[in-house]
């Protein structure tokens, strides 16, 4: 397995849908099934690499980098092709892999309007490319260059296939289609908060070359450098918010959400399922991978302030929820809350409390992935997201509406599924933050907080299943037939299915990989 | 026999027979064409020749390595100037190709065209050697004068009189300008030769004249690369002239006066950056900021493109304001670097979306935005290269634009301070705006339905013209291949550090 170690193999993950890409350009648009199993082969290829490496991965050294490699890229200012994984992103890695695969198998037979198959499929593979580079990417010019990659495909797919309705733009009163003013907003504000963060990179960039005979841009040196205390003062706290709102616009942390709510409605369903599962992780990874080892110290000082958005966004999240009418654009609010839920973890800077965001990253990205494909699915069948309308699902369609009360219960974090282990230590992890804060009462009080936020949590997931599921079906869909889930969406759902009991009941799925690591880089950055 | 350096001079001496020859082939011969066919084989030879210079070290028939300067200093061939006569002739090249067929469906002068297109061509590539104020004025007006020419080159069309006479105008008082600074400078010092000029500044006998004569040439040069508030002309002049010459003066004519600004503001007066430094930055914020925001309201993609390129020429002003609190020569060095570096992958990406545009123009046959509504339904190749080549100069990765943006925000930051951090930030705020309407193109061509004014079935039959197919080939494979290995262009930009260490303060 020399080759699955050198880099290559990891190289191969992240590459292999890029080329798949390329290969649809070659085939025609009319060649349908072509396109369709070439998408799933380099998909599939991609997946395949990353779980026979999750297989071999070292889980005894979870904390040190793994099957990575270390290239010259852009000489001239040091900006290296550097990518391994270790435990933290292990499980996000594979987690992006079988997102992309999962919706491949989806799109076999859900083409949203305007039919063409070659661009979707292209857009979703180049997606792939840029999410698991996100997570692989050790060089922060090289994570600059994946977690932008992202952008033009989702800008495309929500503004080609997004939703047609037309919607009133705040402050100037034009009316707009939804998908053209979502496109271009996502695209803005994602936009505005990765300059910023490039001006930081930058910063830290120069500043190195204070400590180091040649300036870098290596995650691995900066973290050095970072954990001895090397970025102080005005400085640090510069470089500090642009970084922060680079990232916090991806998560999103309120009040940089707004563009998420009409993104994930306006998306297709596929497109949802990828933005919701994936591109938010990206933000709060790149919290844990950068912003804490590189400045520890000045993390410390926006714990409490990081902390309090997070708990705001759970219960603004919550409510947000309990006031939609429109199903999608419920699901869409209730990632504001989920992701404060993992905002508090990280802002504990206690391994329990990252331990915990990344498990509620991981599952978050299955339980909302899962609850994006069912809307997508629904509304395909009723031709309507608006849950006044909707009504007797469980009855209409059993096995869907079983599937969706699954969804909602492992959202609202029932315990043995796979959203409790983020939310509950989460909270436990806020009952004891990071010493160094010195803010404890305060976290305290946002445990409490966040505490009332899974009783609404829970609230407008049982309120959604009773308006969709229960009841009698509306007089419109009563004497009506409806197609209950067929076996294209049974394989994309199944393994999100399966994942999220398995992720519930044994933890030490994504524990195993993640525990040292993030004990490892708590004690480098805050010295144990 | 006079000892000169012809191997040095050989691109210009290719450039110059190539425009003798297109004269007498224009004379003897009606198909016009191949009139730009021995152009496009003059640039082609010239490249070589630049070529040869470039890659002196590694050739066997070639002896003489390193930096040749000529006439006492007055003209040097060193590596910054061969990179810019390569740009130069890879602009004149792909001009040349865009005009191939343009010209031949509106029916005006084809030859004298492809006359004057070589002759603006031959003056960038002279500019780009240029070391003393006498030859950069003459190679600034050898860039103009065609251009003031080729600018009105559609007789027909009142808009094109208008541009013609508006540049001139400008131009000329621009010139103005420029040689009254000069004139100044040269008063003051006893020089007009940027190395002596660079050791003589420090120490002019009258200060105020001294920056007078400063102010003088940057706002002369402040029109060549329609920097704000010297922008007036430029959207008027792109929408008039023909569009292929469009694309000359946003790429190479503005080039050349970057190079320019550059050779004095870097050669001549490193000395001073505390008098020139604070005067661009005001500028660069002002282009920026100007050309974006009136920008996003342009209906017509000429120009749209017109402003786009002002904000443009804004970040690459951007490294200049920021050298304005700093002497050492690693700031300098840095900040030249970054102005270069932007220069060679905004030449590939505007040229490329010149290249589009013409082709889009001509085949919806209207420049108005809203015509060309869901280009993507009937002419996917096009619009796939009018969203890369948009989205580069937007300056998102993986196109060649970010890498651009990248080394200019390197730059800003790296030398830091008050001036270098605030037009950091205004930049970064500017690169978003700009998303706004690069990303609006995208939106129409992309996103929105075709309107009824497009005959569907007549776009069927519609193929694209050769040169300009290849030419927009080229530029796409480019803007690609740089955005993905950026090492690339940063390399051409190497020789910063070299120049000023040649400097020597």
């Amino acid at each position: 397995m020399e080759w699955l170690e050198s880099g290559w193999g990891l190289s191969l993950i992240v590459f292999l849908p890029l080329l798949g890409a390329l290969a649809l350009m070659a085939i025609p648009r009319a060649n349908e099934a072509a396109l369709k199993w070439t998408a799933l082969g380099f998909a599939g290829a991609s997946l395949v690499l990353a779980i026979v490496m999750a297989a071999n991965f070292d889980y005894s050294a979870a904390d040190t980098y793994q099957f990575g490699t270390d290239l010259p890229w852009i000489e001239v200012i040091n900006a290296r092709y550097t990518i391994a994984i270790d435990g933290i992103s292990l499980s996000l890695v594979v987690l992006s892999t079988i997102i992309t695969v999962l919706a491949i198998i989806y799109s076999w037979n859900h083409w949203p309007e305007p039919h063409n198959p070659k661009l979707l499929l292209g857009l979703v593979l180049i997606l792939a490319t840029g999410m698991a580079g996100t997570f692989v990417a050790l060089d922060l010019v090289l994570f600059f260059v994946f977690f932008e990659v992202v952008l033009l495909p989702m800008y495309f797919m929500i503004g080609i296939w997004g939703d047609r309705s037309i919607r009133e733009v705040p402050v100037f009163g034009w009316k707009v289609e939804m998908r053209l003013y979502a496109s271009i907003k996502f695209f803005l504000f994602t936009l505005a908060g990765s300059v910023f963060m490039l001006l930081s990179f930058l910063a830290l960039h120069w500043r190195s070359g204070d400590f180091l005979d040649e300036r870098t841009f290596s995650m691995i040196e900066l973290s050095v450098l970072g954990s001895t205390g090397a970025f102080t003062g005005t400085f640090a706290t510069l470089v500090f918010l642009g970084l922060f709102l680079g990232f916090a616009v991806k998560v999103p942390i309120w009040p940089l959400h707004t563009w998420l709510p009409d993104a994930h409605t306006a998306a297709p369903t596929v497109g949802s399922v990828i933005l919701a599962a994936i591109l938010l992780k990206l933000g709060t990874y790149a919290f844990v991978r950068i912003a804490i080892p590189i400045l520890p110290d000045e993390f410390v000082v926006w714990a409490p302030l990081i902390g309090l958005l997070a708990v705001i966004g759970i219960i603004y999240g919550s409510l947000a929820c309990l006031a939609q009418n429109d199903m999608k654009r419920l699901i869409a609010y209730s990632s504001v809350g989920h992701m404060g839920f993992v905002m508090l973890g990280i802002a504990t800077l206690t391994d329990i409390g990252i331990n915990a965001a990344i498990i509620g990253m991981v599952a978050h990205g299955v339980i909302t992935g899962l609850l994006f494909f069912l809307a997508g699915s629904m509304s395909h069948r009723y031709h309507t997201r608006d849950m006044r309308r909707l009504g007797g699902n469980q009855s209409l369609m059993p096995k869907m509406g079983v599937l969706l009360g699954l969804a909602a219960m492992a959202s609202l974090g029932l315990p043995a599924l796979a959203g409790f282990w983020g939310e509950f230590m989460a909270l436990m992890a806020s009952f004891n933050p990071l010493e160094a804060i010195g803010e404890t009462v305060l976290f305290r009080w946002y445990m409490v907080i966040g505490a009332i936020g899974t009783v609404l949590t829970a609230g407008y997931m049982l309120w959604m299943l009773k308006s969709v599921n229960f009841g009698e079906p509306s007089a419109e869909f009563a004497d009506k037939e409806f197609h209950d889930v067929d076996t294209v969406e049974w394989l994309a759902w199944v393994p999100l299915v399966i994942a999220i009991f398995v992720i519930g009941v044994w933890p030490r799925v994504v524990f195993g990989a993640t525990n040292d690591a993030v004990i490892a880089l708590v004690e480098r950055a805050f010295g144990g | 026999m006079l000892d000169i350096d012809f191997h040095a001079l050989l691109p210009e001496i290719i450039l110059a027979v190539t425009l003798l020859v297109t004269l007498a082939v224009d004379l003897n011969t009606r198909r016009k064409h191949i009139v730009a066919i021995v152009g496009v084989i003059g640039m082609f030879a010239a490249s070589i020749a630049i070529f040869t210079l470039a890659f002196c070290d590694v050739l066997d028939f070639c002896t003489d390595t390193g930096t040749r300067s000529l006439f006492d200093g007055s003209y040097v061939v060193d590596s910054y100037a061969l990179v810019f006569k390569m740009l130069f002739v890879f602009a004149g090249f792909v001009v040349l190709l865009l005009s191939i067929g343009y010209l031949e469906t509106d029916r005006y002068y084809e030859g004298e065209y492809y006359f004057l297109v070589v002759a603006a061509v031959l003056g960038a590539v002279v500019m780009a050697s240029s070391r003393d104020f006498i030859t950069l004025i003459v190679a600034l007006e050898l860039v103009s004068i065609p251009g003031f020419l080729l600018a009105g080159w559609r007789k027909g069309d009142p808009r094109s009189n208008e541009a013609a006479l508006k540049f001139f105008v400008v131009g000329v008082l621009a010139l103005a300008l420029t040689l009254f600074g000069v004139s100044l400078l040269y008063g003051l010092t006893g020089t007009q030769q940027f190395s002596e000029l660079a050791a003589a500044a420090s120490d002019a006998s009258d200060i105020g004249l001294f920056n007078l004569g400063v102010l003088f040439v940057l706002l002369g040069l402040g029109f060549k690369i329609s920097a704000v508030p010297f922008h007036y002309w430029t959207p008027d002049v792109y929408q008039g002239s023909p569009t292929p010459v469009t694309a000359w003066l946003s790429v190479g004519s503005k080039a050349a006066g970057f190079v320019a600004l550059l050779s004095v503001c870097y050669l001549a007066l490193p000395t001073v950056t505390d008098i020139w430094g604070p005067i661009l930055w005001l500028v660069s914020v002002l282009t920026m900021t100007i050309g974006n925001v009136v920008a996003i309201k342009q209906t017509n993609v000429l120009r749209l493109l017109g402003f786009s390129s002002i904000a443009q020429a804004g970040f690459m002003l951007a490294p200049f304001g920021a050298a304005a609190a700093s002497d050492s020569v690693s700031d300098l060095s840095g900040a030249f670097y970054a102005t270069v570096t932007y220069l060679v992958i905004f030449a590939v990406m505007n040229l490329g979306a010149f290249a589009t545009v013409i082709l889009i123009g001509s085949r919806v046959g209207s420049y108005e935005l809203e015509d060309w509504g869901g280009l993507i339904r009937y002419a996917t190749g096009l619009a796939a290269a009018l969203a890369i080549f948009f989205m580069s100069l937007a300056g998102i990765p993986p196109l060649a634009g970010w890498f651009a943006k990248f080394a200019m925000f390197q730059a800003t930051i790296g030398i830091g301070d008050g001036w270098g951090y605030s037009i950091s930030i205004i930049a970064a705020v500017n690169a978003v705006i700009a998303f706004v309407y690069y990303g609006r193109v995208v939106m129409t061509t992309w996103f929105q339905p075709v309107p009824a004014s497009v005959d569907l079935e007549a776009q069927e039959r519609y193929e694209v013209p050769g040169p300009i197919g290849f030419a927009l080939g080229l530029t796409a494979v480019g803007v690609i291949i740089i955005g993905i290995f950026p090492g690339l262009a940063a390399n051409i930009g190497d020789f910063s550090t070299e120049i000023f260490a040649s400097l020597g303060f």
